[in-house]
């Protein structure tokens, strides 16, 4: 509850603080924000593409704060996403089924290879005590190195930066769903990720599972203490958490697009930990706050065609609302500080009064 | 008589509780004044106030005759208030003296002066019979001295009226002693001294009266002179108390533990129990004394599979568990109530009903599939909160890091005896607790002694050691000294063996 507030008034300080710099800049706040939200929601088709777009966030976002409910900091989703995705690609270029049986493959092959790529952090940090932060950033550069030599040698599209485009079988986008949207490019992966978020939940608040895994989380010593298997449970949070990065890339690159371009660390990795610290590490707030993301990002195309505002002010707005979210305390130390002003206040008058 | 202190009819109210409730405290010049009154009954909170760490919601605090208003701690400080806390506020890595200036330093010109610093710091340390280094770091020195640089800093920021909370939780018995002159010492000086405890014995020995409270609410001030502990006790408790533990002779059953030559090593790689054996029978509470830091949390990590063991064997029921996991352990009969219950005991984040499953969640009815069983927990923590006594402001679903440490204590301990063990391991299980709880958790140790387990009591209080065991093992720098019934032994013989002045007789 408090946590809801204190992430609400973030986003309300941040449209505040991107209304002052849009009025700075010289354009009008109304405008801007009129178009900022019709951008992404103003026809069925709009709102699809800002389901789509928060689609890899929600992954993201869900890996990061399943991580930091388990006590790891997983700054390696970008990696697990992009190598996730990569997988998945690899496989649905290659393998030559029925929609309804690859498309489910290449979702378990991005989960199982996302799941991978955080394995190693999670065994070294059981094993070696090494910081998950600096084994997940160096394996972002691995996927990032392994990308850019496999796609081009072997999956090779029309470009050398890029894979050939995937058949229809191995894509996550359904005709139907396409035609209900208005030909927008949302695809199964928002049911995905929606199914993901519920099952998250689940996992932490009723099962053994996440008892054991947030115990080991707020306290390794009452956890080792309580006869837990201290190490495999580090382990298997990291899987859990690369494998939802994973499953980001597959709804990335095999449903947003339809196909993989070198080069590029994918930023919803990144945007993964604003949207957990905005969800409050709480698996619907993380759907909340993807989707909001979602549409400060597909909104600000049209925005900036309609009233030639930058857009990178909506960037500045997500920007300010983490800062705000990610300096929390300190928005619940200026209520409390206020109140208890008032109080004494008061509490003078009182005193006064009375003498 | 001239009162340096005066606190009048002080309120305190918290969400939910009234810590303190018209709460009156006369402290006179040159005395020491004991502060009594069970885990969570508004002492802390009281020195709090008079410290500055909160406003009262009503009443008077008066200093030297003047009304005054304690904004924050640095206007007790002025005001000549000072605080030893139970945790000392020390830099590790800074030497004494640059501990004790740290926040006004002086200086000669541009640069600090630590020398004139370190000669007064001498002096002060002298006069009060501190016996403290200047020079020496904070790191290698024990925790008494670590006590008496918190006591210097008072000192050195002229303080008259110095406020000790709980100031022997942490201490030796010897370093008990010691700190007991030095504020004999200390108001010889003309300092006066507000002494926060639960314990008696202290009181007697060093505090000229004694305020008692009781759930926030004032009972009384009496002269300790003329008043018995059980006098003391009972007005702290509400209820008559008894000191000596009541316990039935019994037979003793089958061997439960046998530990053979054991040795593991400590932290840093070394033996810290050496060769140790030891057998525990059903029925028997065996004590294990020693000064801290011999051996007794080796032996323990060792029992409990939280240390691998260098070399022995341990025997468990008949089967040799040396090898085996903490889980396997529990399962089989192991119950362990560890030393620091926030480091080991609990989850802090976690609610009570929680961390009352923390060993079993996995097992029915608390689990089925997979899936957490959320009536059985809750049953299960409301069980344990009525039949132990636990004070938690919202039930079960309260925060640990809410509970009192007394009630965080009294939640292990039932957690632990519900499991219904056939060997129970109690490591300082009273530690910080008032006589009320200790009362209480002596009971239930023996309680299970009678019902035919096995406790291995492992505690540097030397009169629990005493009251509650049949048999006492003697630790000295991780040896075992000798093993000797409680019956037929007293404080100055285990006070010996404790230093390492052997018994060779029956044991081995």
């Amino acid at each position: 509850m408090k946590n809801a507030i204190v992430s609400l008034l973030a986003v309300l300080f941040g449209l505040i603080a991107g209304a002052l710099l849009m009025a700075v800049t010289g354009s009008n706040p109304v405008a801007g924000y009129t178009y900022l939200f019709e951008g992404g929601l103003k026809s069925i088709e709009r709102i699809g593409n800002t389901l789509a777009t928060a689609t890899p966030l929600i992954f993201t976002g869900l890996s990061v704060a399943f991580a930091f409910r388990t006590g790891l900091f997983n700054i390696g989703a970008s990696g697990q996403m992009l190598f996730g995705g990569f997988c998945a690609t690899f496989v649905g270029l290659t393998l030559d089924l029925p929609k309804a049986i690859l498309v489910p493959v290449v979702i378990v092959v991005g989960f199982v290879a996302g799941a991978l790529w955080a394995f190693l952090p999670g065994l070294l940090k059981a094993k070696f005590n090494v910081h998950e932060v600096v084994s997940t950033i160096m394996l972002n550069w691995t996927a990032y190195w392994v990308v850019y030599n496999v796609v081009p040698a072997y999956l090779k599209g029309s470009y050398e930066t890029e894979s050939r485009p995937l058949p229809p079988n191995a894509q996550l986008r359904m005709g139907w769903l396409s035609d209900l949207f208005g030909g927008s490019y949302i695809n199964l992966g928002i049911f995905l990720g929606v199914l993901a978020v519920i099952a998250i939940a689940f996992i932490i608040d009723r099962t053994t599972l996440g008892y054991e895994m947030k115990a080991v989380g707020f306290n390794r010593h009452a956890a080792e203490f309580a006869g837990m298997a201290v190490d495999r449970n580090i382990v298997l949070a990291m899987v859990i958490s690369g494998g939802l990065a994973g499953l980001g890339g597959v709804a990335q690159y095999m449903g947003n697009a339809i196909n993989i371009q070198i080069g590029h660390l994918p930023t919803q990795g990144f945007d993964g930990i604003a949207v957990a610290l905005l969800g409050a590490n709480n698996p619907y707030g993380v759907l909340l706050a993807a989707i909001f993301f979602g549409l400060l990002y597909s909104g600000r195309g049209y925005m900036n065609a309609m009233v030639g505002i930058p857009p990178e002010i909506s960037d500045t707005i997500i920007a300010i609302i983490i800062y705000f979210a990610a300096t929390s305390i300190l928005i619940e130390r200026l209520i409390s500080r206020l109140l208890r002003k008032r109080r004494e206040k008061r509490d003078a008058n009182a005193e006064s009064g009375r003498a | 008589m001239e009162h340096i202190v005066e606190m009048l009819g002080i309120r305190k109210e918290f969400p939910g509780i009234v810590a303190n409730d018209n709460v009156t405290l006369q402290l006179r010049r040159g005395e020491i004044h004991a502060l009594l009154g069970e885990n969570g009954a508004g002492k802390s909170t009281l020195m709090g106030i008079l410290f500055g760490m909160y406003q009262p919601d009503a009443g008077v605090i008066k200093i030297r005759g003047k009304e005054t208003k304690i904004a924050n701690p640095n206007v007790a400080n002025d005001l000549g208030i000072g605080m030893v806390h139970q945790h000392f506020k020390l830099v590790h890595n800074f030497t004494v003296t640059e501990n004790i200036i740290l926040g006004n330093e002086p200086r000669k010109g541009l640069l600090y002066d630590t020398k004139s610093a370190g000669k007064r710091i001498a002096e002060l340390s002298k006069q009060y019979g501190l016996n403290v280094d200047p020079d020496a770091k904070i790191e290698d020195i024990s925790v008494g001295m670590q006590q008496r640089v918190e006591i210097l800093k008072m000192l050195y920021r002229e303080a008259e009226v110095l406020i000790f909370d709980e100031p022997t939780a942490v201490l030796t018995p010897q370093e008990i002693r010691d700190l007991m002159d030095i504020m004999k010492s200390l108001k010889a000086e003309g300092k006066s001294i507000i002494l926060i405890t639960h314990k008696l014995k202290e009181i007697k020995a060093v505090a000229d009266r004694c305020t008692v409270i009781r759930r926030g609410k004032l009972i009384g001030t009496v002269d300790v002179a003329t008043t018995s502990e059980a006098e003391m006790a009972k007005m702290m408790v509400g209820r008559d108390v008894s000191f000596t533990v009541d316990k039935a002779k019994i037979e003793t059953g089958d061997t439960v533990l046998r530990i053979d030559s054991l040795t593991v090593l400590n932290n840093k790689k070394v033996p810290g129990l050496k060769s140790f054996s030891l057998d525990v029978r059903r029925g028997e509470i065996v004590g294990i004394a020693g000064v801290e830091g011999n051996g007794q949390t080796e032996l323990v990590e060792a029992l409990t599979g939280l240390r691998k063991p260098e070399s022995g064997t341990i025997w468990f029921n008949g089967q040799d568990i040396t090898r085996y996991p903490v889980r396997r352990r529990i399962e089989s009969g192991i119950a362990h109530i560890p030393e620091d219950r926030q480091k080991r005991g609990l989850v802090l984040d976690y609610t009570v009903e929680e961390n009352m499953i923390l060993e079993v969640y996995y097992r029915a009815p608390y689990a089925k599939r997979g899936l957490l069983q959320r009536n059985e927990i809750r049953g299960h923590a409301e069980r344990i909160i009525r039949d132990f006594d636990v004070r938690a402001g919202e039930g079960a679903a309260s925060k640990a890091r809410s509970l009192s440490g007394g009630n965080q204590q009294k939640a292990i301990i039932g957690r632990e005896v519900e499991l219904d063990p056939l060997l129970l391991i109690a490591v300082q299980p009273t530690r910080g607790l008032d006589v009320g709880s200790i009362e209480y958790i002596h009971k239930r140790l023996v309680e299970q002694r009678n019902k035919g387990k096995a406790v291995l009591l492992v505690s540097l209080e030397l009169d629990e050691v005493l009251g509650l065991s049949d048999r006492i093992a003697v630790l000295n720098n991780g040896e075992l000294i000798g093993i000797v019934n409680a019956a037929e032994t007293n404080e100055n013989e285990i006070g010996l063996m404790m230093a390492g002045i052997g018994k060779e007789a029956e044991s081995r």
